[in-house]
């Protein structure tokens, strides 16, 4: 070999190292536009708890978003992008999902927000869209999302609330059985906002509280609970809590014996709870929902058959909220026709569709969905995922389950266009 | 075998100088990490872990509750915003002040006790200020959080500057943040920061020097809980809210994770331990929800065979002495 | 309030110690001899409940699950002992408390990849079903007389143990006077090894024990790791009396409190022991300088 050209083994390492360095941290630096040839997708943010208790509720709230997500896109997407669905873990924690919904707006430059299962995630995420200017659709339940100043413009609420969700459930428990009502209370906003709508429906029909008993939220043992219960000698009690909390207490008040004496009443019944608790302890129990796989209307068999033939199992209520709030939003923009805030308002507020579950309609004063609620009762599984049955419905028209506009501090002539940032 | 490598300089310049390559690397990580807004985390949890490093790494107690503070700091500032004054210099000064004094008053509690009683007795008060904080609505929102914080504009010299934008936000946190670690740095080097190091090192001693022992560890607790207020403030603006969780032990758990995982008894180590932490969160949680199958092994071996965290190890090999573990 | 439903609540709050006793016992002993603060408790009580539900699912018989679960765990602990704890001898007293706080984040971690986030259903077997009339006067379910029971049971054979077997007396003689015990040249690693163990298993039993009661899921532990280490500071750490006579305080306290006032249930356990670390700094029956 010619000994001009003296490369050595150490000198070769640090130039390939060098450059090898520069191309990595170049790469790094190489901003996403410049692989996309055509038009870029359109992008949808979804945090949604994927760690924690709610794993398999998150986990359907993402099966429905993504069936949205497809039909959209198998129609030409939105304003002629492609629909892509980021899903993100916010942890069921507050901070974390203000820090997605950064990282999503800052980082991926989502054109619309949804997901979240817990109330004050949503609100945190709310916060950030507001701040941010990029449309929020909340498809869990929250009474503050729809009240001045959480909302906003850019917010919009596809979900029942536990305003709703009382309403509905407590008519019906007054008209079919008796008046004294004993309430176990979730110690956090969700178990009192639910206990108080109780008790405001109850009063309209005669029903009076022999006793409320909050307990911390996560508890695990309610054994100390039930002698109150029995001394209180209610007709119905209200076990005003969900998921695990749901679960403990009510196989506690089986074991106890309390169902020969009352009935058992949950304000919301979850497909998970009820799997989780097993049918000996929830025999009997009714409930609320916002959707139920079994029921008999042209949509929901379209959506239950589309949704089991993409994933494989039946749609929860989650799943329904999340495919109806992606959709509303997705096709509210090719209405509008761009991606104003205004004109994707213009767009969505007052109508009326029908997507999954009966005929829902949006409320302009606070984008609240105005939709039916229905009341299951458990039963013993026939097949896996047969668990419940319907036994009554209640009708949302009319916003007769909804609190007034000027009960959340809106405006009740006017859409609602606070928080629009001026760009 | 060469004693003095380039790179063994190179850590040892960094480490007798950690201030002018704190401030190097705080001005590229921005442009280094996927989106600004991690970057900005990064360094307000690396002030958190500064201030906490205070407390464990400089003079040696273990708290397990320093969420306390940086919960108070958050909600304090929040408060402020919302309901006193729109100022976000003066928000940020109470955040601190409110920290410095819950390190005060639980200082005293629990400075007489020493070793894990210490560590159970601040967990003990932060979970109860947390229950506190859940059930006191009307000020701290519950569990909900603490929500419209209004998005005031910073005042400087009566110019209104919008500091919303993510590489604005980045570089006013920063501003406080190089403030706080000048500070801390101007403390550490005085006398009263040697004093700190020889209560850790050996409390019987610095007693028969003359020491009142547990005044001077009662002081670096306040000025420890007073750092962790200011992060906690200046988390409440990042988030643009305040969570609940921000009082909770897990708060106090993930500030000690970092300070450990970057080295305790070194004074950049808490922000590589934060950046280290949230970053391979960041990156893997996109991946997986499962990240912590692969930062608690991690933190697991950095306890076993490097308790000298990262920082801490880099510069014992640079400097080839081993390093009493503490 | 009639007194029927105040000793109805003492009942439960009975009930609701046994399981604080068990952990506490565990806790304790692992702390009076090997001065380990095992942050990773909470996760062995957790391991324990799913030890039980898998152990179920494949023979459906519940007290298999209940031998078995303890075996588990307590074996696991033999290795964590040996193989995380050990190495950590000799240093700052905080380490073994940092790596067990990791281990349980890795603990937690595991059971979600392998059995997900959602609860598993467990049920007590038919045999304890049913409730049980006491005194003529109230039901009670016969599951949670079981809990009493059962948990009276290991605490006598604890006692046996401790106080009557050579090994027992080694374990004693180690919490008291280490230093002394091995210049009588035992090998007090042996020993820790073992207490290790045991301290795992009871918190294993404890879980399994828990489940037909509560949910069965990742994060079971957390919450009760926290109040356990309220229970045994206030008992005094190292004192198994004190852990039971804490046990049982801190489930009574609960227990009238939620009565009284439910929204303070969650804070009792943490004001309690505020107050009596201020006042008892070593807790009900601790050695005062233990460690310090």
């Amino acid at each position: 070999m010619s000994s001009n050209k003296r490369v050595t083994r150490r000198e070769f390492l640090k130039k390939t190292g060098a450059i090898g360095g520069m191309v990595a941290f170049g790469g790094i630096y190489i901003p996403k536009q410049s692989f996309a040839q055509t038009k870029e997708p359109f992008k949808v943010g979804f945090p949604i708890p994927l760690t924690g208790p709610y794993g398999t509720e998150a986990k359907d709230q993402q099966a429905g978003a993504e069936l949205a997500v497809a039909e959209i896109n198998a129609k030409g997407g939105v304003l002629g992008r492609k629909v892509e669905l980021i899903v993100r873990d916010d942890k069921l924690k507050a901070d974390e999902g203000a820090r997605r919904a950064k990282e999503l707006i800052e980082s991926e430059k989502v054109q619309l927000l949804s997901g979240n299962l817990a109330a004050h995630v949503q609100l945190a995420t709310n916060e950030q869209a507001k701040l941010h200017g990029i449309p929020y659709v909340s498809v869990s339940q929250s009474n503050e999302i729809t009240q001045r100043p959480d909302n906003s413009i850019y917010t919009y609420h596809e979900a029942l609330d536990p305003h709703m969700t009382t309403q509905a459930v407590g008519e019906y428990v007054a008209k079919n059985f008796g008046k004294r009502w004993y309430f176990v209370t979730s110690d956090y906003a969700y178990g009192w906002q639910m206990t108080d709508g109780f008790i405001r429906k109850g009063k309209e029909f005669g029903a009076i509280s022999v006793g409320e008993t909050k307990h911390p939220l996560g508890t695990s043992d309610y054994s100390a609970y039930m002698p109150r219960i029995l001394v209180a000698n209610p007709d119905v009690l209200f076990l005003d809590n969900f998921g695990k909390d749901q679960i403990n207490s009510v196989k506690q008040a089986t074991s106890f014996g309390l169902k020969k004496k009352m009935q058992i009443v949950c304000p919301i019944l979850l497909m998970s709870s009820r799997l989780g608790g097993g049918e000996e302890a929830f025999d009997g129990v009714i409930g609320g929902v916002s959707f139920y796989w079994e029921m008999n209307h042209p949509t929901a068999k379209a959506f239950v058959e589309a949704f089991r033939k993409m994933h494989g199992r039946p749609p929860i209520d989650y799943a329904g909220y999340a495919y109806s709030g992606v959709k509303e939003l997705l096709s509210g923009f090719n209405r509008a026709g761009s991606l104003d805030p205004v004109a994707l308002a213009t767009a969505i507020e007052g109508r009326t569709y029908d997507n999954y579950k009966g005929e829902q309609w949006w409320r302009s004063c606070d984008h609240q969905s105005q939709q039916d609620v229905f009341i299951i009762k458990s039963k013993k599984a026939k097949a896996e995922y047969d668990v419940f049955e319907i036994i009554a419905t209640v009708s949302g028209k009319g916003e007769r389950l909804l609190r007034t506009c000027v009960e959340l501090g809106q405006n009740p002539n006017a859409p609602i266009r606070s928080g629009l940032i001026q760009k | 075998m060469q004693q003095h490598g380039w790179w063994q300089r190179l850590i040892e310049i960094v480490s007798r100088n950690p201030l002018v390559f704190i401030f190097i690397f705080f001005i590229i990580i921005p442009f280094i990490v996927p989106y600004k807004a991690l970057a900005t985390q990064i360094i307000i949890w690396g002030l958190f872990a500064l201030g906490y490093n205070v407390c464990l790494g400089y003079t040696g107690m273990l708290s397990f509750g320093h969420a306390a503070y940086f919960g108070i700091g958050a909600y304090t500032a929040a408060i402020v915003l919302i309901r006193l004054w729109e100022n976000i210099w003066f928000a940020l000064f109470c955040g601190l002040l409110m920290g410095a004094v819950m390190a005060f008053i639980l200082g005293y509690l629990c400075i007489k006790r020493r070793g894990i009683y210490f560590a159970m007795l601040t967990l003990a008060f932060a979970q109860l200020l947390y229950f506190i904080g859940f059930q006191w609505v009307d000020l701290t929102g519950g569990d909900n959080g603490l929500r419209n914080i209004p998005a005031v504009p910073l005042s400087i010299f009566g110019l209104s500057v919008d500091i919303y934008s993510p590489l604005r936000f980045y570089f006013f946190v920063l501003f406080f943040v190089a403030l706080s670690l000048l500070a801390i740095n101007l403390i550490l080097q005085s006398p009263f920061g040697h004093v700190l190091q020889a209560v850790r090192e050996n409390d019987q001693r610095a007693k028969s020097c003359g020491y009142e022992t547990s005044n001077v560890r009662w002081l670096a607790f306040v000025i420890s809980g007073a750092i962790s207020g200011l992060a906690g403030g200046l988390y409440a603006l990042y988030l643009h809210f305040v969570g609940i969780e921000s009082l909770y032990w897990t708060t106090s758990g993930q500030v000690v994770m970092m300070t450990l995982l970057g080295g305790m008894g070194t004074f950049i180590g808490p922000f590589i331990g934060a950046g280290v932490f949230l970053y391979i969160e960041d990156t893997l949680s996109v991946i997986t929800p499962n990240w912590m199958i692969f930062l608690g092994p991690v933190f697991v071996l950095c306890v076993l065979f490097f308790p000298a965290g990262i920082w801490g190890t880099i510069k014992d090999l640079a400097t080839r002495r081993r390093k009493w573990g503490g | 309030m009639e007194w029927t439903v105040i000793v109805m609540q003492l009942f439960t709050g009975l009930s609701l110690g046994m399981l604080y006793v068990l952990l506490a016992l565990g806790l304790s002993i692992i702390f009076g001899l090997l001065t380990v603060v095992n942050f990773a408790h909470g996760a062995m009580f957790m391991w324990g409940a799913y030890a039980g539900v898998a152990t179920f699912a494949i023979t459906g018989n519940f007290w298999l699950a209940l031998l078995i679960s303890p075996l588990v765990i307590g074996g696991y602990g033999l290795i964590v002992e040996r193989g995380l704890i050990r190495p950590l001898y000799g240093r700052d007293i905080n380490y073994p408390l940092l790596l067990t706080f990791g281990l349980q984040l890795i603990m937690i971690e595991i059971v979600r990849i392998f059995w997900g986030t959602s609860d598993q259903p467990f049920s007590a077997p038919a045999s304890l079903s049913m409730p049980v009339e006491i005194f003529g006067i109230f039901y009670f379910p016969s599951y949670r007389l079981f809990i009493i029971g059962i948990t009276l049971v290991i605490c006598i054979i604890l006692w046996i143990f401790l106080e009557k077997t050579n090994l027992g007396l080694v374990i004693r003689a180690g919490t008291r006077d280490p230093l002394m015990v091995r210049a009588l040249g035992i090998d007090m690693r042996r020993i820790w090894w073992l207490v290790f163990g045991i301290g795992s298993a009871l918190a294993g039993i404890a879980g399994i024990l828990a489940a037909p009661i509560r949910s069965v899921f990742p994060e079971m532990g957390i919450a009760m790791l926290v109040e356990c280490f309220a229970v045994v500071v206030v008992g005094g750490m190292g004192s198994l009396k004190g852990a039971i006579l804490s046990g049982i305080i801190m489930g009574e306290a609960i227990s009238i409190t939620t009565l009284f006032y439910p929204q303070m249930a969650d804070i009792v356990i943490f004001l309690v022991m505020a107050i009596v670390l201020l006042i008892r700094p070593s807790g009900l029956f601790g050695k005062a300088g233990l460690l310090e």
